[in-house]
């Protein structure tokens, strides 16, 4: 095996061999910490509570509490106690969108999964729609409507509002990407009745660029529908269609199809990715060049002219780019798969756009792994549109305003501006579901209802529709913002049910079966109906790109690229403790918001940062200035700062208020478009210090390597077990063998089940629903940012994510590069590599040897059991762990006040969302990833009581069951039919398991723990295994 | 108001009145009919085997509502076949498998019936098929009334007569035998003192012999030595220590907790004398973890019409806001708060359906003679060592069961034919019951 030079890391603190970093590295926890809750008690306090303690617990013992138990008095024929339904329907929170089926128990709907019958953005979750079960419970909800901020009844509301409607001289209707046929239907109903009509769409996150350029190239405004499973190329000019992209959940699944490996296959997509934050896409790609945001149009149009030279196009004047080497290395990939590639660029320029239409239309990818005319619905809106109706409301010309479940006064760059004009209009009607900043300061609130409480029809993608129905009856006084429009309207129907089921009995499906009800059924049971044919005139790309100038003056200048968070997005869900606590795919940082800046950045400004430290800045954008951390980011391009959106809410509730800065109001508008690229920002740092939470550098293995092992595909395709790190050992004879020839341990022998994950790093790509997932399932307390601070993050599943780069340079005897290497390489542009990370499970685990009274222990089935009420929290078996996933409850992080960000816990509305299969743990006691056997227990349940085995993907942990890529496969390795038998070509021999698929490893395999979790290496598609950028 | 009562009573014992005439013909007629069993037109079977499967799923099924000979809830189902319009099997079938449909289909007899029994629906069983309701046929056909009781129900004194040694006269033989014994304790006592008394009177004792005479006995002394307060230490701390430990032990454990419950419901009547299935009111047991307190719509089942006047049945219809007058239901309801008598802790996870339906286990098994029980309590410990003893000693039940080939064919393998324990599959290890 050939000695790999690759060198991993976590951050740049490890890197650079920060003192601090050092210091911490061996310690559990980074300080002397405080563990004090108020105010440290002293030794009377101690005596008297000992006291109090043991008078309490014999009076206690003395009578137990009654505990009532009461039936349903009319039980619902479908709800039994203890069974969960399952209800399939669609996630839309804003206008972020996700076809799901919804896990109720006793009529709470408590957990989702993704809807494998809807093809897109189906089958698997996101983390936000994974956490908006959570939204639901949330007590800073709207508890009815209100007029004037002051409780009203809905009769109260209509009345007013009919009146107020009719008497205004204009109705506005302001709202997202609305791709409900039922709710436009519901919004014509009231443009049919008020004659000076307009609804206006706007998106925080825009696609305006593209949808203008849609409609000049081929006369149809609307987003093709990609195939990303057909390409071979793809190029991203600053799109992070990976990451934080409408339609992740779809591209995710897609793309990774091309990257899978094994099976005889032995080939891969390349993924080239031009951009200036490191983004998910960024981190996924074989080649990634840091560009400037306002580069990205030079790129694109040089892109344009190497690929027009060489099928015939039209040259259109470029600007020169520094650097053609990766440029015309992915031209020449893009022509050698001509109808099998894709080129996306993020740029709201519609020239931008148009050249990379055009790119698309010579390499002939539209009708192959682009369709135009079967559209992608979710992003309509038009800044244009908006930004006149801004002026208008300004000069009162906007007449009444309806806000649809939007908030522009927050996620709108002129939201300061619609703020002060509220007041002027004559009637200003909100239906959004809390007093957000938009909602607190109109004169009525029609609050809607949650998409779990709601009927509802989407069309995502034209011909695909799918449906929403309610799993539970409104908590609140609320009512469906679609409901309200035909009371307003004054409809013949006022129930959005009834509407939305007249406007479906019209459909020609409706012939296929019995009757309207059967038909309707069916839509609501399968979640989705596909109804498509493709258009007799198809949309061909017609547009003369000569005169497209694109070409920008440069900037010298910091320039700002704003990006969509990966964890809040655009910040709908601003008040979701999970998405606040889930940290960052790339940065790794939680309840924060900053800007990210290069290495090189943060060496001229002589700052250096370690374990967690920070300081503020001062960024200046325009004539605003905010005070926002600093987060130095390998990968970040010179000269550029990333910040993300969904930060800086203010009346978001409880969780989300003052949590980050706002960037929607450096959102430039240019060119009838918002952009968020901004050029010629100034920071200026602050002397004030201050921390950012970040999960990840808080683990550390102590130096062991080969956590992680990857290759290129040009090895693997030699060499099926390229990359791997395969330990051998030496015995007393001194003959070199595999750890596992020399044991202590007799081993177990599984005669049932031995549960088993395989985990393909070449399919995951971090985007992190599976942590959102586990969490939601196995009630994992929310700590809060103090907390992870002091490194007392609870997630049971982490995704670890390491940088890496190889160079030979590294100094032999310190075994560290030098500075101006770290600089130059390794900070600069490192490859990413994600690995998620959870229990082990681990046959000869190193816990269950050092537990004093035996509350961890061994399985017949292979998991490694974590008894919490026999725990008494020595905490031996998370320092034995090689692998960290062990959390110790350093509090009681429910029914405690000071843990109210835990709204899951701390209340009794957010309760309604907790798994009652899974205890809640106590203070005091260890816990981690259990393999979900809670599921385990169900499934194996139901198969005995049907008198067979469990087929295999009938049980399946939560995180393998929400992963869009199928990273993560779950499965009886004892099943021979089994996909992670036949994944991992398992073979079995006397109370030992072996993997034989070459790829397969166990993360520190040295240490012989014997993990029933594998690993498949890494394989990137490279020509060469150094990544040595030519960046000027 | 009263007229409407009067007429509805009228109407249940004009009921009455009809059925015990139709009953009374029926048992002569089915005594005779029992003697040259084969012939009868209906083509019922008399196949013991079928007549046992018939009586499986009439008492699994029916029995809440139906017996043979006597009017329940439904009617009487005796020579049912006779009564019902023709084709009368056919319509037997096809009113078991969905009553409401042949109502609504406008079936005169069907309707008649409805009306009859207080519109009370029969419960629809689609899963019943042909062949089970011919099994049902076969039972009722074959029914013997059970010879005539007097009583009915067991009064309490019924419970002594039960077989075992009469507690009554072991303790009259305990008494006799505690006099007796004082009764020799005292003669000795006196013999002894006399004997003193007379040796103490002669003066050509020895010396040995005379100390033992005068002995004064002093019980202060005793008292006050080191042995004894030693050894009355000990016990005291031994005793002290023993009954703390079993203290501690108790804490938590409600064994034979029996609370009052908000209405007198009696187990003893539904369960035991009426024999109502367990399921018929705990739907979840074969299917879920809990084994579901029933809601009220099942006790309306039949409390719609029975012993509609008790003060308790009152309650119910209070809860579901039912006016027995009006026979309405209102939207006024109150859930019945019932007092929880098993109360597992949340750290423990345990499921109904695994050990009802997978297991096979009876419900008595641990929660005892609940058809006895008036107010119910908690009959078993519910301790984990209770529960670590019975996965020790029970066996599982692997029959007819295919998720269980497998681990029967190892276990034989490895043990012979020692049959296989729970504990034998992993059934003492944690994560079994704590997630």
């Amino acid at each position: 095996m050939k000695k790999t030079n690759k060198v991993y890391w976590k951050g740049l603190e490890q890197l650079t061999n920060d003192v601090e970093f050092v210091k911490n590295a061996d310690k559990e926890f980074p300080d002397a910490l405080p563990i004090s809750e108020e105010e440290a008690p002293n030794r009377r306090d101690f005596l008297k509570m000992m006291g109090f303690g043991i008078a309490a617990a014999s009076l206690v013992a003395c009578e137990a509490p009654i505990r009532k138990a009461i039936p349903y008095v009319k039980k619902p024929v479908d709800v039994d106690p203890a069974i969960p339904n399952y209800y399939a329907t669609s996630y839309l929170t804003g206008n972020d969108y996700n076809a799901l089926v919804v896990k109720t128990r006793e009529g709470r709907p408590i957990k989702v999964e993704g809807n494998s019958y809807a093809e897109f953005n189906g089958g698997a979750t996101t983390a936000q729609s994974e956490a908006s079960v959570l939204s639901l419970y949330d007590q800073q909800r709207l508890k009815g409507p209100q007029i004037d901020q002051k409780e009203a009844s809905w009769s109260d509301i209509d009345g007013q509002v009919s009146s107020a409607l009719s008497s205004a001289r204009k109705v506005t209707l302001v709202s997202y990407s609305v791709f409900s046929p039922s709710t436009q239907a519901a919004i014509n109903e009231l443009k049919n009745r008020y004659t000076a009509f307009e609804h206006v769409m706007y998106d925080p996150n825009s696609s305006h660029g593209a949808l203008s350029a849609n409609e000049a190239t081929f006369n149809k405004r609307a987003l093709p529908s990609y195939d990303y499973s057909k390409a071979k190329t793809i190029v991203s000019v600053g799109a992070d269609f990976l990451g934080a992209h409408y339609s992740h959940a779809a591209n995710n699944k897609q793309f990774v199809q091309t990257r899978k490996l094994g099976g005889g296959k032995k080939t891969m997509s390349r993924l080239y990715a031009f951009e200036s934050n490191l983004s998910l896409t960024g981190a996924n790609a074989d080649y990634r060049t840091r560009i400037r945001p306002s580069e990205e149009a030079s790129y694109v149009a040089n892109l344009y002219n190497m690929i027009a030279a060489k099928t015939g196009g039209t040259q259109v004047s470029a600007g020169s780019i520094a650097n053609k080497t990766n440029l015309t290395k992915a031209a020449n990939d893009l022509l050698r798969s001509k109808g099998e590639s894709i080129v996306v660029a993020g740029s709201n320029d519609k020239n931008v756009q148009i050249l990379v239409n055009a790119i698309n239309s010579l390499l002939g990818n539209y009708g192959n792994t682009m369709d135009i005319n079967k559209s992608v619905n979710l992003r309509k809106g038009n800044d244009a549109q908006m930004n006149r109706l801004v002026d208008n409301m300004k000069n009162k010309s906007a007449g009444a305003v309806i806000f649809f479940n939007c908030n522009p006064v927050y996620d709108h760059a002129r939201g300061a501006e619609i703020a002060s004009a509220i007041a002027g209009l004559p009637a200003t009607i909100s239906t959004s579901d809390r007093a957000d900043e938009t909602s607190s300061l109109v004169k009525y609130n029609a609050p809607d209802h949650h998409y779990l409480e709601s009927w509802n029809d989407f069309e995502p993608v034209s011909g695909t529709y799918s449906f929403s129905q309610p799993t539970i009856s409104n908590i609140f006084d609320t009512r469906q913002a679609q409901e309200s429009f035909l009371v307003w309207s004054g409809s013949e129907t006022s129930s959005y049910y009834d509407y939305l089921r007249n406007r479906w009995s019209a459909h020609s499906n409706v012939a296929d079966f019995a009757n309207f009800q059967s038909f309707f059924d069916d839509c609501l049971y399968k979640g989705v109906l596909v109804d498509y044919s493709a258009p007799e005139e198809a949309a061909v790309f017609n547009y003369d790109v000569s005169g497209v100038n694109v070409s920008k003056a440069k900037t010298s200048g910091i320039e700002l690229a704003i990006y969509e968070s990966g964890t809040l997005g655009v910040g709908f869900q601003g008040n979701n403790p999970w998405l606040h606590e889930m940290s960052d795919p790339i940065t790794k940082a939680c309840w924060d918001n900053y800007i990210t800046v290069s290495a090189e950045w943060a060496d001229a400004n002589g700052i250096k940062l370690g374990y967690m430290k920070s300081r503020l800045a001062n960024l200046t954008v325009g004539g605003t200035t905010v005070k926002v951390p600093v987060l130095v980011q390998p990968g970040q391009a010179e000269g550029t700062i990333g910040l993300s959106l969904g930060y800086g809410r203010t009346k978001a509730g409880k969780v989300g208020d003052g949590v980050g800065v706002n960037a929607y109001p450096f959102i430039k508008y240019v060119n009838g478009a918002n952009h968020l690229n901004v050029a010629d920002v100034t920071v200026t740092l602050t002397d004030e210090e201050y921390k950012v939470a970040q999960t990840q550098t808080a683990e550390t293995y102590a130096g062991r390597t080969f956590v992680v092992q990857e290759s290129i595909l040009k090895n693997y395709q030699q060499d099926e077990y390229a990359g791997r790190h395969q330990v051998k050992i030496t015995d007393a004879s001194g003959e070199k063998k595999s750890p596992n020839a020399v044991t202590l341990w007799s081993g177990h022998s599984y005669n049932n089940h031995h549960w088993g994950m395989a985990i393909d790093l070449n399919s995951c790509t971090g985007c992190g629903s599976c942590t959102i997932a586990c969490q939601v399932e196995n009630n994992i307390p929310v700590v809060g940012k103090d907390q992870i601070i002091n490194g007392r993050s609870m997630a049971w599943l982490r995704i670890d994510r390491y940088y890496s780069f190889d160079d030979n340079r590294i100094d032999e005897e310190t075994g560290f590069f030098d500075a101006l290497d770290i600089k130059e390489q390794a900070a600069a542009n490192p490859e990413v590599v994600f690995q998620p990370m959870m229990c082990q499970q681990c046959n000869n685990a190193p816990c269950e040897t050092v537990c004093p009274v035996a509350a961890t222990t061994h399985s017949s089935e292979g998991l490694n059991q974590m008894t919490y009420n026999r725990c008494i929290g020595t905490r031996y078996c998370a320092n034995n762990c090689p692998y960290k996933v062990r959390r110790f409850n350093w509090f009681k992080f429910h029914d405690n006040k000071q843990f109210d960000k835990n709204t899951a816990m701390n209340n009794n509305l957010g309760k309604m969302v907790l798994n009652p299969d899974v205890t809640v743990r106590a203070r005091g006691v260890m816990e981690k990833c259990s393999f979900c056997v809670q599921r385990v227990q169900a499934g194996k349940l139901q198969a005995k009581k049907e008198n067979r085995r469990p087929v295999d993907g009938e049980i399946v942990s939560a995180c393998a069951s929400s992963c869009p890529t199928d990273a993560l496969v779950f499965g009886d390795m004892n099943d021979p039919q089994s996909k992670i038998s036949k994944l991992l070509k398992i073979k079995r021999e006397e109370k030992m398991v072996e993997a034989q698929e070459p790829r397969a490893f166990h993360a520190l395999e040295e240490l012989r723990v014997m993990p029933n979790v594998w690993y498949m290496t890494k394989i990137r598609n490279k020509d060469e295994e150094s990544n040595k950028e030519a960046h000027a | 108001m009263n007229k409407k009562k009067t007429s509805i009573m009228s109407k249940v014992k004009r009921n009455h009145l009809a059925f015990l005439l139709i009953f009374s013909l029926f048992s002569v007629f089915h005594s005779l009919q029992a003697q040259d069993a084969p012939a009868n037109d209906f083509g019922i079977s008399t196949d013991p085997a079928v007549i046992a499967n018939g009586e499986k799923l009439f008492k699994a099924n029916c029995t809440s509502c139906h017996a043979v000979d006597k009017k329940v809830i439904g009617p009487a189902l005796q020579n049912v076949w006779e009564r019902v319009p023709e084709p009368q099997l056919e319509w037997i079938y096809a009113f078991v498998k969905n009553s409401t449909k042949v109502i609504s289909s406008g079936d005169e007899y069907a309707v008649n019936l409805y009306n009859e029994y207080n519109k009370t629906q029969m419960t629809s069983f689609g899963s019943l098929k042909n062949s089970d309701i011919d099994a049902i046929l076969a039972y009722v056909n074959s029914y013997v009334p059970p010879a005539p009781e007097v009583a009915v129900t067991p009064g309490p004194g019924d419970d002594t007569s039960k077989a075992g040694v009469d507690s009554t006269y072991v303790t009259t033989v305990m008494i006799i035998l505690v006099v007796v014994l004082l009764l020799i304790l005292v003669v000795l006592g006196l013999m002894v003192n006399i004997l003193t008394k007379v040796l103490k009177d002669k003066e050509d004792l020895e010396e040995a012999d005379a100390e033992v005479v005068n002995q004064k006995f002093d019980l202060g002394k005793f008292f006050k030595s080191n042995g004894v307060v030693g050894m009355m230490v000990f016990i005291i701390v031994a005793l002290g220590m023993k009954a703390g430990i079993d203290g501690l032990f108790t804490v938590g454990v409600q064994q034979n907790y029996q609370p009052k419950q908000p209405i007198a419901f009696s187990h003893k009547i539904h369960a035991g004398q009426y024999e109502i299935d367990c399921q018929y009111c705990h739907t979840g047991v074969r299917k879920a973890k809990s084994a579901n307190i029933p809601s009220a719509n099942i006790c309306m089942n039949c409390h719609s019409a029975i012993k509609t006047e008790s003060p308790e049945i009152q309650k119910i219809y209070a809860a579901i806001d039912y006016n027995p007058e009006t026979l309405e239901y209102g939207n006024n309801t109150k859930p019945i708060e019932w007092v929880r008598v098993h109360n597992l802790p949340d750290l423990a996870y345990f499921n109904h359906s695994q050990h009802v339906q997978v297991g096979g286990l009876e419900c008595e098994t641990c929660h005892g003679e609940i058809k006895e029980m008036e107010v119910v309590y908690q009959y078993s410990p519910l301790t984990m060592g209770w529960c670590i003893n019975c996965h020790r000693e029970t066996n599982v039940n692997t029959k007819g069961n295919g998720y269980y080939n497998k681990l029967v064919e190892l276990h034989e393998d490895n043990n012979g034919k020692t049959p296989m324990k729970v504990e034998d599959i992993g059934g003492l290890e944690c994560s079994k019951c704590h997630y």
